[in-house]
């Protein structure tokens, strides 16, 4: 049985213009145990897809799906408060910008026991040792008195360590960064990828690493689905992906990397993608899809 | 060999924090001698970790900080602004391109007034040549003519560059600092950015001093690289030098960590997963 299940995702927001369609028909599994990579540019729905499943979408936003189950729950009859039980505990969320996830107001010690006092019913003693054996896990030397510290007085790459050691306080089955490395440097970047897979291999979790990034897939996933408008372009594993991608637009995105550069001029997406006709994968609109 | 653009001789950089009532003050060495210089048409790439002086030292050759001690060459021509101030000429050879698009634009300023406002302030051109000029650099950057009375939040990120970028050129620089400016787009829009600053090096012969962290953006891009650690220039030599043999420990340790997309080291990952 796969670990999250999506069938036929639609969410669409209310605006002035009509509804917006930001995720149209997404179909999405992932197994115990496996790293699933979701790449597309901004606006691709990458995030508003796992912030539907997460249930934290504002109210302008419609989620329509088939099927939508975590381990065998089907998340769409859930009320908040039950959600809420899962939400965090089974299935929890890393952010793109660390420092502005995390409260300033209270230490990194406060912001991990939260988690431990509301989902697992630890007494004071209980959360100390835990949130202490947590930031040993992720690396933050100095637990003890890194927990009274607050966020403005660690380093973006100590923050999204703090924000790992909340999504994965309550052993999840499921982790969900959301471009947990876009905002760090290079060197942490690769900590806090090496990080991130370490923790999913030692605790068997399922993780799913949204970025934009190619090498942060090729560094880390065994699946990669590649989302563009709201759609799915393609779907494969890994190395079948940078071996033969299938759809023009997952060939566009590769020769976009400098890294890939033939002479002096990148080849563009744009360039790729509209000037042969857009494959039978289903590309929407062209227009608009230049910077 | 052409003349150098911008040649720097042992830049240092301090900065005093202030001590309180009970805190001694104390000086931070943010750039400790650093030489370099760079020829007419070439680019040159800072590379490093935040907090390793890369920014201080574009605010230095931008001539917005003085160096605390050290030569800088601008044209051949020596600039101390901490002495003799800065002329309008000079003003008008070096240009910046910050990282953030987002903030660099004043959300109040229409993309024509954005364009027109260096020409105002540095010369006296009448206001229809400066519309005119506005115009043109417009077109040059990949914008149209109808973009000219919009607001910067009805534009997209890379199109924000793209005006940052011709905001910088509107008085014919000769060199353009160019700080992180394609780390917070797209890959895609990534492409057409640097594509775009290729197009205008050549077409105007500009000197680029290119800051960034993302090692095969600089590998596209530079004809020299400058790795910084803490302050200092660890490695410098040209781009195929650097790549082909680093030799400071912190030089391999950021080719180390560079995520390769490559298929041969995917194979490599997975086959070590599998034994693990």
């Amino acid at each position: 049985m796969p670990l999250l299940e999506i069938r036929n995702l639609t969410v669409s927001f209310d605006t002035a213009a009509g509804p917006f369609m930001a995720v149209q028909g997404i179909d999405l599994s992932i197994e115990p145990r496996e790293v699933l990579a979701i790449v597309g540019e901004s606006g691709s729905g990458k995030s508003v897809a796992m912030l539907a499943v997460m249930g934290l979408l504002p109210n302008t936003a419609t989620v329509k799906a088939d099927r939508m189950a975590f381990d065998g729950i089907d998340l769409l009859k859930l009320g908040p408060s039950e959600r809420r039980k899962i939400v965090g505990k089974d299935i929890s969320m890393i952010f793109q910008e660390p420092i502005a996830s995390l409260n300033p107001c209270f230490t990194a010690g406060f912001q991990i026991e939260e988690v431990l006092r509301f989902h697992m019913g630890m007494d004071r003693a209980q959360r100390r040792a835990r949130a202490i054996e947590l930031m040993t896990l992720v690396g933050i030397a100095d637990p003890e008195e890194r927990l009274n510290s607050f966020p403005h007085q660690m380093s973006g790459g100590q923050c999204q360590r703090v924000m790992i050691a909340i999504a994965i306080a309550c052993n999840p089955k499921l982790l969900i960064a959301d471009e947990p490395t876009t905002a760090l440097d290079v060197t942490i970047q690769k900590q806090i990828l090496d990080l991130l897979v370490s923790l999913q291999a030692k605790y068997g979790m399922g993780l799913i690493m949204i970025t934009h990034n190619m090498g942060v897939v090729a560094e880390t996933a065994d699946r990669v689905i590649v989302q563009y408008k709201g759609r799915k372009m393609e779907e494969a594993d890994v190395l079948s992906l940078f071996e033969s991608p299938k759809s023009n637009y997952t060939r566009a995105l590769l020769s976009a990397l400098p890294e890939n550069a033939v002479g002096d001029r990148l080849p563009t997406v744009s360039d790729m993608l509209f000037e042969p006709a857009p494959s039978a994968t289903g590309i929407g609109s062209a227009s608009g899809a230049t910077s | 060999m052409s003349p150098a653009v911008l040649e720097g001789k042992n830049i240092v950089r301090d900065y005093h924090v202030g001590g309180g009532l009970f805190r001694p003050s104390r000086t931070v060495h943010a750039v400790k001698g650093v030489s370099f210089s760079v020829e007419k048409g070439k680019t040159l790439a800072i590379v490093g970790e935040s907090g390793c002086g890369k920014s201080t030292l574009a605010r230095i050759i931008t001539l917005i900080d003085p160096a605390t001690s050290g030569e800088l060459f601008i044209d051949g021509h020596k600039v101390d602004i901490a002495k003799h101030g800065l002329s309008k000429e000079m003003r008008r050879k070096v240009q910046i391109v910050f990282q953030n698009p987002y903030g660099s634009l004043n959300p109040r300023q229409k993309i024509g007034d954005v364009l027109g406002e260096p020409l105002l302030i540095n010369t006296d051109r009448p206001a229809d040549e400066r519309r005119d000029l506005a115009m043109k650099m417009l077109k040059k950057v990949g914008l149209g003519p109808e973009h000219y009375n919009r607001y910067p939040h009805m534009f997209s990120g890379g199109q924000r560059q793209r005006i940052a970028i011709a905001r910088a050129l509107m008085l014919n620089p000769s060199l353009l600092v160019l700080d992180e400016p394609v780390s917070a787009l797209d890959l895609s829009v990534q492409a057409q950015v640097l594509n775009l600053l290729a197009d205008l090096q050549d077409e105007f012969k500009l000197t680029y001093v290119f800051i960034s962290h993302d090692l095969s953006v600089v590998r596209y891009i530079a004809d020299d690289v400058m790795v910084m650690y803490f302050g200092e220039a660890v490695e410098y030599g040209s781009r195929d030098e650097v790549f082909a043999d680093p030799k400071h420990s912190y030089t391999k340790t950021l080719f180390a960590a560079t995520p390769r997309a490559d298929v041969a080291s995917i194979k490599a990952r997975l086959a070590k997963k599998k034994a693990a």
